[in-house]
């Protein structure tokens, strides 16, 4: 049967392959083993084993929850010009950058969940079994955002490879208005998350209107940067083909974005020191210390150290078009916003908390050890994606009746550098 | 609200709750109390009788866990009653009599985590809305201390709760009698109401409470102060259990300089009534448009 | 004095403009005994025989703990207990009260707080805020001869979020 043999065979590429590949798995899984251990006894015990205290009542957790949406959003920016302006190096990639958003989006409903207090009553949040509280509760709004978006991204790559396994053109009537749809969700599931703190009048740290603006720039600075990365590796490991010219245009995009959002923390910045209100206070906090608190002030400044960095690297055609310095740029994006928009954006929202009192947090070690945990399942689930789509891409993994044409193409391109059969729109 | 539900919802509600419940009972074999509180519904959608039988499995659970015969209510809100309170800054020394008060009344955990209703705020003379300058954890050996004012906060029951706009389980809600309260059994733990509340009227179970047994006070309301578990949200009810029976809330009855006052904001004759109108009263961050039912005043 | 409440009542609320109150009696304002040091009362056990003395002077024989800092340079033991029957308080208008009315003889210079009070709001009540409700006499919470309350020894401060207490 042809189902049981398409099981066979993506197990068999999942299971087998280098020892890099055996090495980076096992790495993973024993991340993961870890950080199941402790979130067993976080289970247990509860959420005293973290340092969150009823004065900073979100952390690590969340802040990294918050960063993923946004590197999961940042799909959009592969498939906008792919598919509006038909700009054919990105084109090739969109499906693992696809995948690469659903992996995001697994990693960012499992940190929800990881911080949630009894995960036992999930079935409470579930509609028509249990209760969502839509359309007051942005959360309401978050769940179903995510799960519609999580749902997109996987249904359009899966669609395509399927259709690919089978060595046909994916239905461009089907295909399209997805892809096109997932434009503006793609928007909507960090806008919702933006607006998720922004509602909170009781934060004025989150109550500002420019939040949800400067969520969407932070975030298509540090998705891409990742995509960067990851096509590099998978380029070198998967001998996959993507273009430098690809690389070098995302990375011209993250510098436009990079720059709106250096303007728009500008304009924050400006707003609430001029005008100097007690709701300076988180601000003050988070960049100069308040009453001798100043946790987070190293990790802010540094932030912005590696933001306007690489947004020099990014802006500079020389340094942007070398893989080098486009990879140091890219590193420093992906920390400098994760800091930013993680812990240095959820913390400050606390401190002061509503009656002035200030609590500094940072992580202890079972929050460290559950988020990697977390992020290596990402990793993993990502991984496997990859060692499934990237050989149906190839064309070397393909329903049986193509397998021999399929055969006699990897010879030929053994050879001859002819691109490998891979499906088109 | 749960009355007009459509009844196919209610039907699909109970053929998955039932599904699922039923593969979690096979699945871990477990007891059926387990199973029963795994599958309890929300409050406000079960019938009299259902809250009969959940109170049974509760005072039975409660009698296991704590060796204690806990009596659990669930007096309804009082008909024509909006339960309104009103603070006396002028009198108010700061003893924290109140604070204490509240945590035995209502069965708050005295440590790992400690957790109160009741925070006590310092504040120089001269200043009065940025809380920022507040000093909570003051300790001299007599109050008042000169040149400090002192200002209690705790839920400040608002007719328009932020806390209850954006949970997402609706698991925290108004009552006719205009307090908010909790269904810790339903209440999912994702501390978004503590994020939305701009009085740090919320505090989180952060693990199993601690209470010594001789603590315990097993007078409780389903609703209000009852044994709490890991995990869940909690907050002032103005005692839900007293005030329904006409008794005041513990922290009236604790202050030594008759700070607190309490009544039916509906009864012109009530005491929170008079305080309204022949004093100058001011709600904590009123510019928030919360419509808090906690009223600030200055008797002298 | 019963004929009188109502009519005071009835004055204070117009010259208000506050709703009409109920009629007062006595036991609208049910109050727990007065807080008369033990043994002291009735004073008339010692007092009956005694020569009525109006002078301003250090008490050497008895009552030496009392230190009047209630306008005391206007004011002097015999201006609120009534001399000929030392069991009664005496108003300014010459009428003979109980001591478990002397909220009448407070209410006569602190007439806002004495109508605060009656309201409920100046004081502690416990009960049934609905219903039958206890109120506190002045003295209960002022000593009488030194009524400014005094500072008491706040109840401990809650645990820091940092301290140990509130971790694992």
């Amino acid at each position: 049967m042809e189902g049981w043999r398409f099981f066979k065979k993506t197990l068999m590429l999942v299971v087998k392959g280098s020892t890099g590949y055996y090495l980076w798995c096992a790495f993973l899984l024993a991340v993961i083993a870890v950080g199941v251990t402790f979130y067993r006894e976080q289970l247990d015990a509860g959420l005293i084993v973290t340092n969150m205290k009823n004065q900073v009542s979100w952390g690590l957790y969340i802040g990294n929850f918050t960063y993923l949406v946004g590197v999961a959003a940042a799909a959009v920016l592969l498939v906008i010009p792919a598919y509006i302006y038909h700009f054919d190096p990105i084109k090739e990639i969109v499906v693992l950058g696809e995948l690469f958003a659903a992996s995001a989006i697994v990693m960012a409903v499992m940190f929800v969940l990881a911080d949630l207090g009894r995960p036992d009553r999930f079935w409470h949040i579930m509609p028509f079994v249990g209760i969502l509280s839509f359309p007051q509760s942005l959360l309401a709004w978050d769940v179903i955002v995510l799960n519609g978006y999580l749902a997109l991204n996987t249904l359009v790559p899966i669609y395509i490879l399927v259709k690919s396994y089978y060595g046909k053109e994916p239905n461009k009537k089907f295909v399209i208005p997805l892809i096109l749809l997932s434009i503006p969700w793609a928007v909507s599931i960090h806008t919702v998350t933006a607006f998720l703190y922004n509602g909170l009048s009781a934060r004025p740290f989150w109550n500002a209107s420019i939040l949800a603006p400067r969520f969407l720039a932070s975030a298509f600075c540090s998705g891409p940067a990742i995509i960067i990365i990851i096509f590099q590796i998978i380029r070198k490991v998967a001998g996959m083909k993507v273009k430098n010219e690809a690389l070098f245009k995302i990375a011209e995009l993250i510098a436009y974005a990079m720059f709106i959002n250096l303007f728009l923390l500008g304009a924050e910045l400006f707003k609430e020191y001029y005008s100097a209100t007690i709701h300076l206070a988180p601000l003050e906090y988070l960049y100069q210390g308040l009453n001798g608190h100043h946790a987070l002030v190293p990790w802010i400044w540094t932030a912005f150290a590696f933001n306007v960095a690489a947004f020099l690297i990014f802006l500079i055609p020389r340094t942007r078009r070398r893989l080098v310095t486009l990879n140091i740029g890219c590193a420093l994006m992906i920390v400098g916003v994760w800091i930013e928009k993680g812990m240095g954006f959820v913390v400050p929202g606390f401190v002061p908390d509503p009656l002035g009192e200030i609590y500094e947090y940072l992580p202890n070690a079972t929050e460290a050890a559950i988020s990697l945990g977390i992020w290596a399942a990402g990793l993993l689930i990502f991984t496997l994606f990859m060692r499934v789509a990237i050989p149906i891409q190839r064309g070397d993994f393909m329903h049986s009746k193509y397998d021999e044409l399929a055969q006699s193409h990897r010879m030929q391109s053994r050879h001859a550098p002819v691109p490998p059969p891979r499906p088109g729109f | 609200m749960p009355d007009n539900r459509p009844t196919r919802r209610n039907f699909l509600k109970t053929l998955s709750a039932g599904t699922l419940g039923g593969l979690v009972f096979a699945a871990t074999g477990c007891k059926r109390e387990v199973l029963d509180e795994f599958l309890q519904k929300h409050f406000r959608e079960m019938t009299d009788e259902e809250k009969k039988q959940v109170i049974r499995r509760l005072e039975k659970s409660y009698r296991e866990k704590y060796g204690l015969d806990f009596k659990v209510g669930t007096t309804e809100a009082v008909p024509n009653t909006l339960w309104g309170y009103g603070l006396d800054l002028s009198r108010c020394i700061g003893c924290r009599r109140c604070m204490h008060a509240c945590v035995q009344e209502n069965n708050n955990s005295r440590a790992k985590p400690q957790l109160q209703w009741i925070r006590v705020l310092r504040l120089k003379k001269g200043n009065l809305i940025n809380l920022e300058q507040s000093e909570h954890y003051y300790n001299p050996e007599t109050v008042p201390e000169p040149g400090f004012i002192y200002m209690p906060v705790q839920c400040q029951q608002c007719e328009n709760p932020p806390c209850v706009k954006v949970c997402p389980v609706q698991a925290t809600w108004k009552e006719p009698d205009g307090i908010i309260t909790v269904d810790y059994n339903w209440c999912i733990g994702c501390r978004y109401c503590i994020a939305a509340c701009p009085y740090k009227g919320r505090v989180f179970n952060w693990a199993e409470p601690t209470i010594s047994r001789e603590e315990w006070n097993t007078d409780v309301h389903y609703l209000g102060n009852r044994p709490r578990m890991k995990n869940v949200v909690e907050k002032c009810t103005f005692c839900v259990q007293r005030a329904r029976i006409g008794r005041y809330p513990a922290c009236v009855e604790a202050c030594p300089t008759g700070s607190r006052k309490f009544g039916n904001l509906l009864d012109p004759s009530s005491e929170i009534r008079y305080i309204i109108e022949n004093k100058r009263v001011f709600r904590l961050k009123e510019d928030f448009n919360t419509e808090p039912k906690f009223y600030y005043f200055f008797s002298i | 004095m019963k004929r009188i409440l109502p009519v005071l009542a009835l004055a204070f609320a117009i010259g208000t403009g506050l709703p009409v109150f109920a009629v007062l009696h006595h036991d609208e304002f049910p109050v727990p005994p007065p807080p008369l040091s033990e043994g002291i009362y009735p004073c008339g056990n010692c007092h009956a025989g005694m020569e009525v003395n109006t002078k301003r002077r250090e008490l050497t024989d008895e009552h030496q703990n009392i230190k009047l800092r209630h306008a005391e340079n206007v004011r002097w033991c015999l201006d609120c207990h009534n001399p000929g029957n030392r069991d009664k308080l005496r108003l300014v208008n010459g009428n003979l009260i109980s001591f478990g009315e002397s909220y009448l003889l407070c209410g006569q210079c602190h007439g806002n707080i004495y109508r605060d009070w009656k309201a409920g709001i100046h004081g502690k009540r416990t009960g049934y805020f609905n219903g039958k409700k206890t109120y506190l006499l002045c003295v209960h919470c002022h000593n009488p001869h030194d009524p400014k309350f005094k500072p008491i020894k706040p109840e401990p401060p809650p645990y820091r979020p940092e301290d140990k207490r509130n971790a694992r």
